[in-house]
């Protein structure tokens, strides 16, 4: 198309949604992720979180980045990759996952899409080709990052499958983490029923070139349910309010840490149920085995309630309001369940034994003025928000 | 019930040493060779109807003290047809340099005075240097880590002994010890044939030139070794280095370890982290709770074990040890004595005449091509003792540096050209030789690992290097001999302290075991 030395002239990249999104976009706020120009808010946050909960939404998630990864010996290899069970995972089915380097530290999470006995899509954050390929030594496998070639978009929300199905996509039997293929206006989609809002939604997979008509059949047939496009902010309320975790937000992956604890086990980001033990090596068993033998843990992952309405944002956390335990990695007033909640990263055993008296340290800022709040944070349960219609099989009709 | 105790995987020196280690602890132990004798690197080989010579490593230089002991090698039949073993530095218009003793301690042939003194002190300076690292090789590196169980009495030994070099001497020891030989040369010494001869035995059997970084530390390494209780010296055995290999392979015997030659090992078998045993190219499988590979690391873990037990990022390490030969071997049948222009043919004969004669015969290797002027070390053990050679003929056995381990115009091309510009490097040296020619045999270094395994042909099984030294041979997660797989341990020469025919590294690796608790 254009000389690729020309590249540094466009910094970021353009997704195949986007001049849907400029046209949406009448906020202008814009940022960057992986590489492509999103949306961080189009007209009004608070409405287009509302939607998530309330209505239908729409989100561009085509800068994911994305693996095919085919070939006889894949779930073979997978297994091998990453922390859970690849063989037994049925075809059809999506399954959240996350992988290790060798000291058992996480290098990404992410989601595995079994499309067929041979055939999988990996969806994660950071790019890992060169992990991935090394890791494919001695198997029968070709792997292939393809997040150009696939655009994806996410429908969330209570009536997101009343906009499907309006728009001639029968969903009524796809069960949470089910994946299948539809035709939808001369093309085939990929349907699954995932999302990282914690609530009923959907994500399409699709070739570019089919990415605006499908905007525009959404978006046509949405209406009567008040569908929007959203911006990242929205969703980023959402998934703390699911309890969801994001590389480089609530973890370093291991591969970009530079500082020797920032690294992260599954054991110390609330990972550790996705290890099968009994499938044979993987990678960083050693290592987990290890940890898991020795409780050399060094983190808890754990969710906050914080007193007030402050989000806590960034706060160190204080057991006895004196000594440093942890940090908070992500927090938010939740509109959902009116409590101010957070994400945190506590040393241990504070996780157990500082319960009762744990501490944030908020700094507010009161037009251009930083208070400095010492509020009383309490472990609870996560996630924060998980409604009922999230599971429903059929889904709810609303 | 396992077959075994333990299960030893390559018969060369360092595969023996750690059977007999192991098996003098009172284990049932199993050594696997492929080959058809045990030995390895270390064989007598007849490579011309009546003509026997070394096969590959000729002389003795690190023959380990602890190994000659432990294993009663003179009981079972090690002797030497020479130790103290002189060196000519051959020069092509007979002014020959003769250095007797260890590494040179004494010059005679046409000198000035000053560079005698000159290469006294260097000698002298370097001899101490080697001395003080030296207990190093009898010991595991040290690892760099907090709470690593070091052998802190052993390593306290050895910065001892870098005190006692005094302060001026530390001094001089931490500006050279990572220092490029050509430079030592050329700062120290004004005689050409010294500065060759310095600069071939610095690179003898590595993939580096006298001007690569960090050459220096490989003649440390070399004066660090020595035979019959004289540090840096070189030992010719009688018999040829069979000779060597059947006193070892008794040796173990008669420890109780049960060699099989003939058996090569298809696969290590590993369940749930843990190495059970191995199995034969056959399909026999023994089993045992230890197994200890002294073939080289590469091969022991990205094929014997495989990818699917090993991590990701240790298979990237596995995958990035360097192993290049750039060695060759010639081995001649003559009709008789060759005349080297009146040098003593019961010395080492090197042809090296100068630090850059030997930088040039190692830049063409970089491309993949054959030097124009090949140096090396060349020695007639026929001149020694009978049994070599018919009656009044006689063999010659060279090293030749520097050989392309992947010759850019095909193997048989580089060979042939290899032979030819090696004979006639020889023949300016040694006039008439070529007509006493009956039979030549040159194996470049990939003749050399399809002979004995050596992947790239590379004497240490990994390049001798400093980023390959130590507490990074082969890399770091596996410099204590210990590998990620439970059971499974590393003894050959691409662990330290390296190659040559030493057993040192199995002498090593069996003593961290034995350490452990043999498991």
């Amino acid at each position: 198309m254009s000389d690729p030395r020309l590249h540094y002239r466009a910094p970021l990249l353009r997704t195949p949604f986007h001049p849907r999104i400029a046209e949406a976009n009448v906020l202008n706020q814009w940022g960057a992720w992986a590489g492509y120009t999103t949306a961080l808010a189009l007209q009004d946050e608070e409405m287009e979180y509302t939607a998530i909960r309330n209505g239908a939404s729409l989100y561009d998630l085509c800068p994911m980045v994305k693996y095919r990864i085919m070939g006889p010996q894949a779930a073979e290899y997978l297994g091998r990759l990453t922390l859970r069970d690849v063989v037994r995972q049925p075809v059809g089915t999506v399954r959240y996952t996350a992988w290790c380097d060798d000291a058992g530290k996480v290098l990404d999470d992410g989601t595995l899409f079994r499309l067929a006995e041979a055939e999988f899509m990996l969806c994660c954050q950071e790019r890992h080709l060169p992990w991935l390929l090394d890791a494919a030594s001695g198997f029968d496998v070709a792997i292939a990052e393809i997040t150009e070639a696939v655009a994806a978009l996410s429908l969330q929300g209570p009536c997101s499958a009343s906009v499907l199905r309006a728009a001639g996509l029968d969903v009524s039997a796809l069960k949470p983490f089910a994946v299948t293929r539809q035709e939808f206006a001369g093309t085939t989609l990929t349907l699954s029923r995932t999302g990282f809002t914690g609530d009923l939604g959907y994500e399409l997979w699709l070739a570019p070139e089919a990415a605006l008509p499908l905007w525009d059949g959404l978006m046509a047939a949405g209406a009567p349910w008040g569908i929007r496009p959203i911006g990242s902010n929205a969703l980023n309320l959402a998934r703390i309010e699911a309890g969801f975790i994001i590389a480089n937000a609530d973890f370093v992956p291991a591969e970009q840490a530079l500082r020797e604890d920032r690294p992260r086990s599954p054991f110390e980001i609330g990972l550790d149920w996705m290890i099968d033990w009994q499938k044979g090596h993987f990678n960083g068993r050693r290592a987990l085995l290890a940890e898991r033998d020795g409780q050399t843990s060094r983190w808890a992952l754990v969710a906050l309630d914080i007193e007030g309405n402050v989000p806590a944002e960034g706060a160190l956390l204080y057991h006895g309001k004196t000594r440093e335990v942890g940090h908070i990695t992500a927090a938010a007033w939740s509109p959902a369940t009116k409590r101010n909640v957070a994400l945190a990263s506590l040393r241990r055993p504070w996780d157990r034994t500082a319960a009762d008296d744990l501490w944030a340290e908020v700094y507010a800022l009161r037009e251009l003025h930083y208070v400095k709040l010492m509020l009383r944070a309490r472990i609870t349960e996560r996630p924060f928000f998980a409604p009922a219609r999230r599971r429903a099989t059929p889904p709810e009709d609303f | 019930m396992p077959s075994s105790d333990a299960i030893v995987i390559g018969g060369g020196p360092n595969g023996l040493a750690a059977a007999a280690r192991l098996a003098a602890s009172g284990r049932r132990v199993t050594l696997c060779e492929a080959g058809a004798v045990a030995g390895g690197g270390a064989v007598t080989a007849e490579f011309a109807p009546g003509y026997r010579v070394s096969g590959l490593a000729h002389l003795l230089g690190h023959l380990d003290a602890r190994v000659i002991a432990g294993m009663e090698l003179e009981r079972h039949g090690l002797a030497f047809a020479a130790t103290g073993l002189a060196t000519t530095a051959v020069s092509a218009t007979g002014d020959h340099l003769r250095l007797e003793g260890a590494a040179g301690a004494r010059l005679t042939g046409r000198i000035a005075p000053e560079d005698v003194l000159a290469w006294d002190r260097l000698r002298s300076r370097l001899m101490a240097f080697a001395a003080a690292l030296a207990p190093m090789r009898a010991m595991a590196p040290p690892r760099l880590a907090r709470g690593a169980a070091n052998e802190m009495l052993r390593l306290a030994r050895v910065g001892l002994g870098l005190r006692r070099l005094g302060r001026d001497e530390f001094r001089e020891f931490l500006r050279m010890i990572l220092i490029n030989v050509a430079d030592v040369a050329e700062d120290e010494l004004s005689d050409d044939r010294l500065g060759g001869l310095l600069a071939f035995d610095a690179t003898l059997g590595a993939w580096l030139g006298p001007r690569s970084p960090n050459s220096l530390i490989l003649y440390l390494d070399r004066l660090a070794g020595g035979m019959a209780g004289q540090q840096a010296a070189l030992a010719l055995p009688k018999g040829g280095m069979g000779t060597v290999a059947a006193a070892m392979a008794r040796g173990a015997e008669a420890k109780g370890v049960v060699l099989r030659t003939g058996a090569r090992v298809a696969r290590i078998l590993v369940e749930d982290g843990r190495a059970l045993g191995v199995a034969l190219a056959d399909g026999e499988e023994i089993r045992a709770d230890l197994v200890v590979s002294a073939i080289g690391p590469k091969a022991t873990l990205a094929g014997l074990v495989g990818p699917r037990h090993l991590d990701t990022g240790f298979l990237r390490q596995t995958a990035a040890i360097r192993a290049r030969g750039g060695a060759a071997k010639l081995h001649l049948a003559l009709t008789g004595l060759p005349d080297f222009r009146g040098a003593d043919p019961k010395t080492r004969l090197v042809i090296a005449p100068s630090v850059n004669a030997v930088e040039a015969a190692f830049n063409p290797v970089k491309y993949g091509e054959v030097p124009d002027r090949p140096v090396m070390e060349a020695i007639l053990p026929s001149a020694h003792e009978d049994g070599f050679a018919p009656g009044g003929h006689h063999v010659l056995s060279a090293i030749v540096q520097f050989a392309p381990h992947a010759p850019k115009d095909g193997a048989d091309q580089a060979r042939a050209l290899m032979l030819e510009r090696s004979l006639a490097v020889l023949e300016d040296h040694a006039p008439g030789l070529g007509a006493l020619i009956a039979h030549a045999e040159m194996l470049m270094p990939q003749d050399i690992a399809a002979r004995h395994g050596m992947v790239g042909g590379a004497w240490h099984h990994a390049d001798l290097a400093v980023e390959q030294m130590l507490f990074l041979r082969p890399f770091a997660a596996v410099a204590q001999y210990r590998t990620p797989v439970a059971g499974l341990w590393l003894g050959g020469a691409g662990c330290h302290p390296g190659g040559h025919v030493s057993g040192a590294a199995g002498w090593n690796a069996a003593g961290a075991i034995l350490a452990e608790g043999g498991r």
